[in-house]
């Protein structure tokens, strides 16, 4: 065996490594989210006089902000596929479409945000609502750092091209991208179904 | 993890398609009001549990061949520690408001 292939090899396996150490990530973030799930649950019918979910929430909203985050998994998945292929131009193009999916769901997150204080439903009125920008706003943050991560693959891929560690961190990303929209399905389940019942 | 082969088209949108009609059904059930009472809610969960899976199947490719068993080891021994801690603090809350009433 040559030295290039044993190498080859051993970054292969540190790889493999760092991909189970982001799904152990994964797995306590999700975690962290079903924790915020259960203390919203506890919370949720405690308006305090305030608004309750029934005045705040428009479910035409969030149906909109489910199918942004639906597509853009499926524009995510579109974009590994592509890098299996290993054509670079395709990967851009489609880590291109998905950030502006992603962005798309974050501009309507904060209108709805904004929305809801401007009705008098900011997140120190009561702890329904408390619960609510803290569960929801958390999704939120993961989303924006989820674009930032976008942005910095597409750079990678754009500089460095399809190299080995490129790949292995463009799948890392998709693993984290697919695994907020779980979490988003928890939360419309969760808050915005039962919420305007 | 070396599951590359089973990366598709095909199989993205079948998660994609089969992802939607799971979110369309809870959807419309609130909306039309087609269901009322606490079937509702059995009905959301159930279609959410199923888009989990699904997510997980067609999106993060999991599968009991080709992903490794230490990733699905600590995919239960989250799910367990989150039906512990979920479970655990909503069942002590419904039962102090019980006795709060």
């Amino acid at each position: 065996m040559s030295v290039a292939t044993v190498l080859e090899e051993e970054e292969t396996r540190s790889l493999e490594a760092r991909e189970f150490g982001f799904w152990v990530y994964l797995m306590t973030d999700a975690i962290i989210f079903a924790l915020l799930f259960a203390t919203y649950v506890v919370l949720s019918k405690n308006s305090a006089a305030g608004p309750t979910s029934n005045e705040l929430f428009d479910l035409r909203h969030t149906a909109v902000e489910t199918a942004l985050l639906l597509l853009s998994s499926l524009t995510f998945g579109m974009a590994t596929i592509a890098m299996t292929a290993g054509r670079a131009g395709r990967v851009v193009l489609w880590l291109i479409v998905t950030l502006a999916l992603g962005l798309g769901f974050l501009a309507m997150e904060l209108l709805e945000f904004h929305g809801m204080i401007a009705k008098g439903g900011g997140p120190e009125v009561s702890g329904f609502l408390s619960a609510f920008f803290t569960l929801v706003g958390t999704h939120g943050l993961h989303v924006a750092f989820g674009a930032l991560g976008i942005v910095v693959m597409t750079g990678q891929v754009l500089i460095k091209g399809l190299t080995l560690p490129v790949r292995s961190r463009l799948i890392r990303l998709g693993l984290f991208w697919h695994f907020l929209d779980i979490v988003w399905i928890g939360i419309f389940s969760v808050i915005y179904l039962p919420g305007v019942m | 993890m070396n599951h590359t082969a089973e990366r598709s088209v095909a199989t993205y949108l079948t998660g994609f398609v089969l992802a939607i009609i799971l979110t369309a059904i809870p959807f419309a059930i609130v909306w039309g009001g087609l269901v009322t009472g606490p079937a509702v809610y059995a009905v959301i969960a159930a279609a959410a549990l199923m888009q989990v899976v699904v997510h997980l199947v067609f999106f993060l490719h999991l599968n009991l061949r080709s992903t490794p068993a230490e990733n699905l080891f600590f995919l239960g021994f989250a799910a367990v520690l989150i039906v512990i801690m979920v479970g655990g603090s909503l069942w002590i809350m419904t039962d102090l408001h019980h006795r709060m009433m």
